[in-house]
């Protein structure tokens, strides 16, 4: 099937889709996007979300064929410019590599996308509040300490920036 | 041929900071921005997908296997058996090649490969495996590890019997002393089984070459050591397959053993094409080995103030169907089975057996962590029965400097233990919960009381970690270090084939180049076998091995910096000549002169390349009849204090606090330390309360993340550290090791606390929360 959606700003269409393709399939093995992680594919781990229409979701549990005319948005468009040196990390990019929230990283992508939607609703967001916002998303290695970290200070540069 | 569109590239080492210091990780970037290539991400133009057909049973006979109509498929483009395997057909860890490539008429463990099948979608190949129809002559389980240990030769999964290893030690005379303890205290202890649990899925891309070779794109721990296996099961000479390390998503122990290696060398060479092999979650579990589950009886005898005068203890660790690391693990469970106390008189017997069970083998703690939960659960029933605090009656018995090990071993480095003991005693214990916010209380906002059931409670728990290789095994690492002027700018190369696994080694190399390189630019090439062996990242031994390595390497690039600075500027200094030369800040400086000339200056458009092979002290084995041996290269120290606030009613239970001490000889990167501090312990909480692949019959009942439950950011609580820097005089920069101890102290420590709360004796773990409301 033809499946026709809005990536990152950019209106794509892709042919050949099986029905049975989840949009992270289609991310990852159809537009070269493979940003968002398959680590469990059945939801448990939160690797894989994306914004679908400003709202964050486990890509691996939407159908190909539902984002038809919808907008999705992955990490790959979290930050500003393309790859290389002018390319601007989005504070919560800069800020997980900075505190140490970043380790062998298959989770991050999905915690980035997490914690960012969670900054945007929630500007200054309590440790009570980021432990909610991210039970959703797995990491084995950090212990999530870093992690907190991270999250408060990406949410401290935002609001000076502001 | 084309290239993969993503393929692990150089890392510039961004920003400035040596040894001690905490720079960014060149590879945060690309991985905060979703553009690391890690072994899953890997495409290529008309590339096939390869998936594997496993056993749905734990033990059985194989009759016959038809593969006609899943071959007659359209879109499949092989179907492969054991009769395919072109070299070998039987491969392992450890020389012991005792695991067939692809079953061979028989299976012994749930999910067991049996054919494999390559295709256009990975749909297609899920459909043709289907198709694959087998009859199978069903066979009983060996599923008692205690049973095989009793009777090895009845109950034999391998033809060579059912004992993997027996380690026994023996140190004086236990039965001697029975008759002077004082004070007499036993116990039965188990453990389930662990998983690593690593979020990026086994994957990776098999590239056919015009010479009839390979490119291979993998997540591994050991590049040569897979190769090692890999070349001969393909009937290829290790110089046919070019190894390139991809983005590893953790590992933890789980990628020690091949997965899908040979199996994507035998479709892309039969096919001709490239083909990526990716796991599923599902797949994952069956797809490495995990923890061994132990089964431990201990009885201590001591004075009436604590002073241990005997252990007598046994060890039985359930390796499954093969052999994969289990001989070292039972070793390692011998060795430290103790744990870090001076005990007069020992009877250690370990044995790693063979069942129809999960294969188990290399996980984070590495047969330490099993062992150390039971002589915690000892130090804490000693400390009971005589009255002493949990504190006191480790601290009466702790190793020091010049102890010695159940081994007679003499712990050569610092190690003072009761000194952190004391440290971590001391440390602020967190306020009460405040009870009127729900997600305070144990079970978060799933809580269906108002707390009136739970008890707070603290504990203690102590492990010791063997680092680096043991046994007599010269596990070298080997370090190129190229120095060079581009783009103006003096820059290293620093190339190795150890794996980044997450731990920051890719962090710690151009750290440690730059401090000894005395410049800032520094630029880490992929992990690849056209370098000689870094050694696996297990045993908490890259920083040490490869580190080391990187040190020497940089060392001998320096060297020759200064000499070719001699040669060339030899007139701008006194007569005093070379040894008071060194690079500070990227000039090279006389003692006598001052700076000399910029690194640039005295490179120009020379090029200077070093590479050495680093060893570790060497190894004795054990004594096969009294473990007695100097079998280990370093040994490291954690101390946990865990607080829990436990419903005792509902049997659930919240970690309130984690505390640490740990000497770590030296902080080379003090970021990334403590996120190996905080994720190691997060994995000894996860074992301690929610973590187990449970097994009946031979049959993985909760092989998903569904069922199968890691610490979430809600289970994991708070941490303090106390990181301590004691060096070790052996070691690069008297660094210890870090990344092991703190998975081993902290399960026992949170089940203590349990225990402090509740009264229960909890000798099982993962504790359940039936084990509470017993």
């Amino acid at each position: 099937m033809r499946v026709n959606f809005t990536v990152n700003g950019s209106k794509e269409t892709v042919d050949d889709v099986w029905e049975g393709e989840s949009l992270l399939y289609v991310l990852r093995e159809r537009m070269g996007l493979p940003g968002s992680k398959n680590a469990c594919e059945q939801g448990e781990c939160g690797s894989c979300t994306v914004y679908l229409d400003g709202v964050p979701a486990c890509s691996c549990l939407v159908a190909a064929g539902q984002v038809e005319g919808r907008e999705v948005r992955t990490v790959e468009g979290l930050a500003q410019g393309s790859t290389g040196s002018d390319q601007q990390l989005d504070p919560v990019q800069e800020a997980f590599v900075e505190a140490g929230a970043v380790q062998c990283g298959f989770c991050t992508p999905g915690l980035i996308v997490q914690s960012h939607d969670l900054i945007n609703r929630v500007p200054d967001p309590s440790d009570a509040e980021i432990r909610e916002a991210l039970a959703g998303n797995l990491c084995r290695c950090t212990g999530y300490e870093k992690i907190l970290d991270a999250v408060r200070l990406a949410a401290s540069r935002k609001a000076a920036a502001q | 041929m084309a290239t993969p569109i993503k393929t692990p590239g150089r890392v510039a080492a961004p920003g400035q900071g040596g040894v001690g210091d905490s720079p960014l990780r060149p590879d945060g970037t690309l991985k905060v921005a979703g553009e690391f290539a890690y072994s899953s991400d890997l495409w290529m133009d008309g590339m096939l997908w390869g998936a594997t057909l496993r056993s749905p049973h734990p033990r059985a006979r194989i009759v016959s296997i038809d593969i006609g109509p899943a071959l007659a498929t359209a879109g499949v483009h092989a179907v492969l058996t054991h009769e395919d395997v072109p070299g070998n057909k039987m491969f392992g860890l450890d020389e012991t090649e005792d695991q067939p490539v692809l079953a061979i008429g028989e299976v012994r463990h749930q999910g067991e490969p049996i054919a494999l099948v390559a295709a256009d979608h990975p749909e297609i190949a899920r459909r043709a495996m289907e198709k694959i129809a087998i009859e199978w002559e069903v066979l009983e389980p060996i599923t008692d590890p205690r049973a095989v240990v009793a009777d090895p030769e009845r109950l034999k999964v391998q033809e060579r019997g059912g004992i993997t290893r027996h380690q026994p030690v023996r140190v004086g005379d236990v039965d001697a002393a029975r008759a002077q303890a004082e004070v007499v205290v036993s116990g039965e202890y188990e453990v389930g089984i662990q998983d690593q649990a690593f979020l990026g899925p086994e994957s990776g891309l098999a590239v056919p070459t015009e010479d009839g070779g390979l490119d291979m794109y993998v997540s591994t721990q050991w590049i040569h050591n897979d190769l090692m296996q890999i070349a001969p099961c393909l009937g290829l000479a290790e110089e046919q397959i070019h190894m390139t390390m991809a983005g590893v998503g953790g590992a933890f122990g789980g990628r020690e053993d091949l997965s899908m290696q040979i199996h994507a060398g035998m479709l892309a060479l039969h096919t001709g094409k490239p083909v990526k092999m990716s796991y599923n979650r599902y797949e994952s579990f069956f797809g490495h080995v995990h923890r061994h589950p132990a089964q431990m009886r201990y009885e201590y005898g001591a004075t009436k103030d604590g002073k241990l005068v005997y252990a007598d203890v046994e060890i039985i660790l359930d390796g499954g169907a093969y052999t994969s690391s289990t001989q070292n693990v039972t070793g390692n469970a011998a060795s430290l089975g103790v744990g870090p106390y001076e005990i007069p008189n020992i009877k250690i017997d370990a044995w790693g057996v063979f069942t129809n069970n999960p294969p188990c083998g290399a996980m984070r703690g590495f047969g330490a962590v099993q062992a150390c939960f039971a002589y915690e659960s000892m130090m804490d029933k000693l400390a009971a029965a005589c009255g002493i605090t949990p504190v006191q009656a480790r601290q009466r018995n702790a190793v020091s400097q010049g102890s010695k090990l159940a081994t007679g071993q003499v712990i050569t480095a610092p190690a003072p233990l009761a000194e952190m003991l004391a440290r971590a005693e001391a440390m602020p214990l967190p306020p009460a919960a405040d009870t009127t916010d729900i997600r305070n209380l144990p079970g978060g906002a799933s809580q269906t009381t108002h707390g009136e059931g739970v008890v707070r409670g603290v504990g203690y728990g102590v492990g010791i970690k063997n680092i680096c290789f043991s046994e007599g095994f010269d596990d070298y690492s080997t370090a190129r270090v190229r120095l060079e002027v581009i783009g103006g700018e003096a820059t290293a190369l620093v190339h190795t084939a150890a794996a980044e696994v997450g731990q920051g080694l890719v962090t710690l190399k151009a750290q440690i180049a730059r401090t000894e390189l005395g410049i800032q630019r520094v630029t880490i090439a992929p992990a690849d076998n056209t370098i000689d062996s870094a050694g696996s990242s297990s045993a908490s031994r890259q920083s040490y091995m490869t580190g080391g390595a990187v040190k020497t390497a940089s060392e001998a690039v320096r060297a020759e910096l200064l000499a070719m600075a001699r040669r060339k500027l030899g007139h701008r200094m006194d007569d005093r000549g070379a040894d008071d030369l060194s690079v500070v800040g990227g000039k090279v400086v006389s003692r006598s002169a001052g700076v000399l000339a910029s690194v640039e200056e005295v490179l120009g458009e020379d090029v200077i390349e070093e590479t050495r092979k680093y060893h570790h002290r060497p190894t004795t084995g054990m004594d096969p009849v009294t473990g007695q041996g100097d079998s280990h290269t370093q040994l490291a120290l954690c101390v946990h204090r865990a607080v829990v606030d436990v419903d005792v009613d509902l049997g659930l239970v919240k970690v309130v606090e984690m505390a640490a001490v740990q000497d770590v000889g030296k902080i080379l990167n003090r970021l990334s330390l403590e996120g190996q501090i905080h994720g190691g312990s997060a994995q000894g909480l996860g074992l301690a309360v929610m973590e187990e692949i449970v097994v009946t019959g031979g049959l993985v009942r909760n092989p998903s993340f569904t069922d199968y439950l890691i610490p979430t950011i809600l289970d994991m609580p708070p941490m303090r550290l106390d990181i301590l820097e004691n060096p070790d005089p052996d070691a690069p920069y008297g660094l210890r090791g870090a990344g092991e101890p703190p998975t081993l102290s902290s399960t026992p420590a949170v089940v203590a606390a349990i225990r402090d709360a509740t009264g229960k004796a909890l000798t099982r773990v993962p504790v359940r929360p039936e084990h509470i409301i017993a």
